[in-house]
């Protein structure tokens, strides 16, 4: 079977789907924007450190200074021309965008006839996907909730106080790894994937495969209990009781680790409070089950770890 | 003697004619509207001019500091920025951006309400109509849809800067939340738009939107402990939010109060906060000069 271009053609031209086909291209281009200047600054701070005197007198930003220009600018014209510039800049992108591009309207709503595939809105794909390794009660409600918890807790429990106000990778390592593998990997890809990716049925086409909406895809799911042959409910829900603990422990064993990994991290780890310390646990285990999830899943065909009465994860 | 003419009287001058008088009359009407369309080459020292802007715009720091400070519109902003800051490089322009996109959208959505109504099988003719009839309305459309589409890569992005600068940092965490609430608030607005043109693309987004909220822990009928704390489908969280135990003619214009009046008012109210915090926090973050590891300060323990 060779490479179905056109249907590769058919999912990245459809008019919904030029933000995600954008974001292809702007998320490199704005980390390599962040990370060159991070970069930029850590040179100049190994520079500062090895060299005490001058970090008493150094300008310490990676922004052409000479001595004598002002410290500040007016706002205006210097700072409101580069905001006019931008709203004209992107004025002149959204219309040329909506001359050429119509957006789509489909049939009227009809209950009884699915689409298949039913997607959610591009930006909620990452969540839809979710729905394939966790219950919905968890990927549509406790994930979202646990997601916009955990970006509102990030400035309670980062206790470093280095790296404000400027792009840094060395001063802030575990961090920004943290939040780049979050951001990028468990929710951009998410909605790469969710987008190109998940076809009729919500199964998996490698792109170039075509969508056949008739593609049946034998495969057997199984749970964690099953396999060790444990066919009891009480004994399965002990069973992944006990599982659960074991992932709690390790996982956090291992997230203990990454924190006091160096010296300088060991200081960051000092200066934190044991609720500071509980609360980010409990956020970055919750928030690598996610992965650890899928790999279960797609690799092992494995569904619940944990089956209850009442839930099942 | 009296039919004597005298030499010595004096010319008795003519009574200037009616048409002489006009001419003189009509030479100094000029001269004056002469010398007020030429004082109209200086706008600024009208009356009407000085009523509006209230101060001199000429390029004296004062005056430009003052053209910031005292207009409503520009207010938000300090009269002085640090020279880095105006670097796109480092801000990204983003969160600029996506204020000037709730814009648009706000003037495009206004536009595209005079020609929309709520109800069921109405708002699919409506959209029809407004692209085939409607003069420019499959431009206002299509704007207001990649307008939504850029905003939320926008607000995205942002946000990434935000943290790649690590700008939440003491003393702007709190900004940081309500950074994060926007966020939600902007995904929510974009998801309730979805519904309106009442096509299978909003149903059926609606739909598996919807039936999520079925599955809360306790708040939905199908979630755990739902069906044992009383929620069945007409009673639940997913009722509520649609009006209905389907997604139906109530859900269509509960998407559209929530999407046109509801969220725009909290986001409006939010983003005021937002702006309003940036400047009480100390303006943007940076570019800041980098800090070294040797310079930590101990911590303060409460």
């Amino acid at each position: 079977m060779g490479f179905d271009w056109h249907q590769l053609w058919e999912v990245s031209s459809a008019p919904d789907n030029i933000p995600i086909v954008a974001l292809i291209f702007l998320i490199p281009f704005f980390c390599w924007m962040a990370f060159s200047q991070a970069f930029a600054n850590d040179r100049l701070i190994a520079q500062l450190e090895s060299d005490p005197q001058l970090a008493k007198t150094a300008h310490r930003k990676n922004y052409p200074w000479k001595a004598g220009w002002a410290k500040e600018l007016q706002t205006w014209p210097y700072l409101m021309r580069m905001e006019f510039l931008a709203a004209i800049i992107v004025t002149v992108i959204l219309f040329i965008w909506s001359i050429t591009l119509n957006a789509p309207l489909e049939e009227l709503a009809n209950p009884n006839l699915t689409m298949n595939p039913a997607k959610a809105p591009w930006y909620f794909l990452g969540l839809q996907e979710m729905l394939v390794y966790f219950d919905p009660w968890i990927a549509g409600v406790v994930m979202p909730t646990l997601i916009v918890l955990g970006l509102m807790i990030i400035p309670y429990v980062d206790t470093n106080p280095l790296g404000s106000g400027y792009y840094t990778w060395k001063q802030r390592r575990f961090s920004i790894a943290t939040f780049c593998f979050g951001f990028l990997f468990l929710w951009v890809l998410m909605v790469l994937v969710g987008t190109f990716i998940r076809g009729p049925g919500w199964m998996w086409f490698w792109p170039g495969q075509t969508w056949d909406p008739s593609r049946v895809i034998y495969e057997v799911n199984r749970d964690l209990p099953d396999i060790f042959g444990i066919s009891s409910m009480t004994g399965k829900a002990i069973f992944g009781a006990v599982v659960m603990a074991l992932y709690f422990a390790g996982a956090g064993y291992i997230f203990h680790k990454a924190i006091t990994w160096t010296e300088f991290n060991r200081k960051i780890y000092q200066r934190m409070s044991l609720i500071q310390y509980i609360t980010l646990q409990i956020f970055l285990i919750t928030m690598l089950l996610l992965p650890v999830k899928m790999i279960l899943r797609l690799v092992f065909r494995i569904k619940y770890v944990w089956v209850t009465w009442w839930f099942n994860v | 003697m009296a039919d004597r003419p005298s030499p010595e009287v004096p010319e008795k001058k003519p009574s200037p004619g009616f048409v002489e008088k006009l001419l003189q009359d009509t030479k100094v009407l000029k001269e004056r509207a002469i010398e007020e369309a030429e004082a109209l080459k200086k706008p600024e020292k009208t009356q009407l001019y000085k009523s509006i802007f209230r101060v001199k715009h000429d390029e004296s720091e004062r005056s430009r500091a003052l053209g910031v400070l005292s207009n409503v519109f520009l207010h938000l902003h300090p009269a002085k920025v640090n020279r880095d800051a105006v670097r796109y490089n480092y801000t990204w322009g983003m969160g600029g951006i996506t204020f000037y996109l709730f814009i648009v959208l706000t003037i495009t959505g206004v536009l595209l309400m005079f020609y929309y109504h709520p109800t069921k099988g109405q708002a699919y003719n409506d959209i029809i109509y407004l692209m085939s009839d409607v003069p420019f309305g499959k431009l206002l459309r299509n704007m207001h849809r990649w307008a939504a589409h850029l905003m939320v890569i926008a607000v995205w992005l942002h946000m990434f800067r935000v943290f790649l600068t690590g700008s939440y940092k003491k003393p702007r965490e709190f900004n940081w939340c309500v950074g994060v609430v926007l966020l939600v608030l902007t995904l929510l607005l974009s998801f309730t738009g979805y519904l309106l043109p009442d096509d299978q693309l909003g149903f059926w987004a609606v739909t598996v939107g919807t039936t999520m909220a079925q599955n809360t822990p306790g708040l939905g009928y199908q979630g755990p402990l739902g069906r044992q704390l009383g929620m069945t489908p007409y009673n639940d969280v997913r009722f509520a939010l649609l009006g209905g135990s389907i997604v139906d003619a109530n859900a269509l214009l509960r998407a559209y109060i929530w999407h046109c009046i509801a969220i725009p008012l909290i986001a409006g109210t939010f983003m005021g906060v937002h702006f309003w915090r940036v400047r009480k926090d100390g303006g943007i973050s940076g570019p800041a000069p980098v800090m070294l590891e040797s310079e930590i300060k101990p911590e303060r323990k409460i």
